[in-house]
């Protein structure tokens, strides 16, 4: 029996994406005429049961959300998809966007209904921009056939939907960095609380999911958040999509219902990754993206879902599994992962900004055999400043790889110190290219 | 096609084209950009932007510099973006980014003395099955060898001629 599911990518490959007639030939649409049938709150219900939990990497449960901005006055308010997937790893976003367009704008349309807001804002990376285009082919598809703009089906309900393009910046896949992004300001991450429900886009109640968050919405409607939940397990329902990349033999995208796989399946088995290349063994893996935890060989048989990962220090994430074979080296690895930080960085707060750069260079220490017994107190010390005084996601969890490694891999951390680790004696004849 | 300098017209065009609100500030920009031979906004159409969207030129000046996409120096005709974030690193990115130098002769934030290529790294595109990648303009090259570099670089080179 196959493992995986299509329930998202259902459409993914086997329409048109922009074009509307097959899109509701393949269902499209009919969750909308079905949300619009009821009640707000009756919507929002049904998100709750469905227990979906926000797929941008937070995790947060959208239904909470909903249901807060809902219990919040004002008008107009704001829906906004985050469609900034610039998570090294991560290319979900992507297989949605570009192949199955209208049923994130048929999701967005629905909260839009709920919140009887007439704006919604999909804000998508710069490096996007053929998927730009089509996303713009196919909002002008839906608005012609009146699932989008003016009285919606005949209705008193419009929603449009507004195109914003990002160039290049990391920290604007941060809620309130990407709504600074949106009023031409700098991407800079907002101090928060007050929270974007009540102060959000141009100031006003804003409501942001991810992608897939807002493209499950329409699947809830339809089968009913029962069901939906039934897909995944207890406290987390639906499916994810996972990206695969790095050393496996079949690198790529992935639907797969939460908890119904193990990562040993996810790495190992023929109809995901299909095992390590070249006859190398697993090292590790790295889940959701950089800013996620680092797995090793001996948590494998965890399943796929976000209790059972958090009791073993791991999480979903973005749904980016990063494989590592073992010819890597980890020091090598995290300093990687840390220039990335270094680099997206925004600058605003002293402890990501700063405390990035002291990571890197301990770990340089480490990775050139200077390093004393005193760095580990040093680097556990960092990653605590850094986790808990940062202003933002970025900068909370930029350490988050770092301290899954000092936790199940200190040896290697030692192995630098003594100045014996093989793997990265054979690595260095590449040279330090990218010393700060 | 690309030119040496927009004339204010055509910035005050693609303004409109873009939407002509705060709202495609970056997609104005990318576009100017993109038209601009040299691949970057220069102070004469950054100042016709801030005055049609009646944007501070400084607060302007902090957006072009604070986003990767976006430059305010000349750069080479072509810009070839190899990434270099984990999964294409654990992809031996760094390898082709060590032959990319050679081939060309300049270090990453350098451009070719014709004029030519700009070579710079950039964050992950969403391309990491297919890693390494680079992207030059808006297509991604994947699963690159040091043969398929050799010949997008000449394809390059001809098309520009």
């Amino acid at each position: 029996m196959s493992k995986t599911i299509q329930l998202l990518t259902a459409r993914c490959g086997k329409i048109r994406p922009d074009s509307v007639a097959d899109y509701i030939a393949n269902g499209g649409f009919s969750a909308l005429k079905k949300a619009m049938s009821m009640a707000p709150m009756e919507i929002i219900n049904e998100i709750i049961d469905a227990k979906l939990l926000g797929r941008g990497g937070a995790s947060y449960p959208a239904g909470k959300k909903w249901k807060q901005l809902y219990e919040i006055e004002g008008d107009p308010k704001y829906i906004v998809c985050n469609a900034d997937e610039g998570e090294p790893g991560t290319f979900k976003d992507k297989v949605l966007l570009e192949k199955d367009p209208l049923s994130i704008i048929e999701g967005m349309a629905i909260a839009g209904y709920v919140f009887n807001s007439h704006d919604g804002y999909i804000y998508i990376r710069g490096e996007y921009r053929e998927i730009q285009k089509l996303f713009q082919a196919a909002i002008d598809n839906a608005v012609k056939a009146n699932y989008l703009g003016d009285n919606i089906m005949g209705s008193y309900f419009s929603f449009r939907v507004h195109i914003v393009s990002g160039a290049g910046a990391y920290i604007c896949g941060e809620n309130s960095g990407l709504l600074n992004s949106i009023e031409a300001k700098t991407g800079r991450p907002r101090v928060k609380p007050p929270h974007l429900a009540e102060v959000g886009l141009y100031s006003q109640p804003t409501l942001v999911n991810n992608v897939e968050s807002f493209a499950s919405v329409p699947q809830i409607i339809n089968m009913g958040g029962k069901a939906f939940q039934e897909l995944g397990v207890e406290d987390s329902g639906g499916t994810k999509l996972i990206c695969l990349s790095g050393n496996v033999n079949r690198r790529g995208t992935f639907e797969v219902p939460i908890g119904g796989v193990t990562l040993r399946d996810i790495i190992f088995d023929p109809e995901f990754g299909g095992g390590i290349p070249d006859g190398k063994e697993l090292k590790c893996y790295h889940l959701g993206g950089q800013s996620g935890p680092i797995g090793f060989p001996e948590q494998l048989d965890t399943r796929y879902d976000h209790t059972s990962l958090k009791k073993q220090g791991l999480s979903i994430g973005s749904g980016a599994v990063v494989v590592l074979d073992d010819t890597v080296c980890i020091i090598d690895y995290l300093k990687k992962v840390s220039e990335f930080f270094i680099h997206e960085s925004c600058g605003k707060c002293v402890p990501c900004r700063e405390g990035n750069r002291q990571m890197y260079m301990i770990l340089h220490k480490f990775a050139t055999g200077l390093a004393t017994e005193k760095d580990f107190e040093r680097l556990e010390r960092l990653s605590f400043t850094m986790a808990t005084a940062s202003s933002c996601g970025l900068g909370q969890s930029a350490s988050t790889a770092l301290d899954s490694c000092l936790k199940h891999r200190r040896e290697e951390f030692q192995a630098h110190i003594n100045g014996i680790c093989p793997v990265c004696l054979n690595s260095r004849k590449y040279g330090d290219q990218y010393a700060y | 096609m690309a030119t040496e300098t927009l004339s204010r017209e055509r910035v005050l065009e693609i303004i409109e084209e873009c939407g002509g609100d705060k709202e495609h500030l970056l997609s104005i920009l990318i576009e100017i950009q993109r038209e601009c031979r040299r691949n970057y906004i220069n102070e004469a159409s950054a100042k016709v932007v801030a005055e049609k969207l009646d944007i501070p030129l400084v607060q302007l000046y902090d957006i072009l510099t604070f986003y990767a996409m976006l430059e305010t120096k000349p750069r080479g005709r072509y810009i070839i973006e190899v990434c270099n974030n984990a999964p294409c690193y654990i992809s031996k990115s760094h390898v082709m980014a060590k032959f990319l130098r050679k081939e060309l002769g300049i270090n990453f934030g350098e451009t070719t003395p014709d004029g030519m290529f700009s070579l710079q790294y950039m964050p992950c595109v969403g391309a990491c099955n297919i890693g390494p990648v680079i992207k030059i303009g808006d297509k991604v090259y994947g699963n690159l060898n040091e043969d398929r570099i050799r010949k997008i670089l000449k394809e390059l080179r001809e098309n520009a001629q």
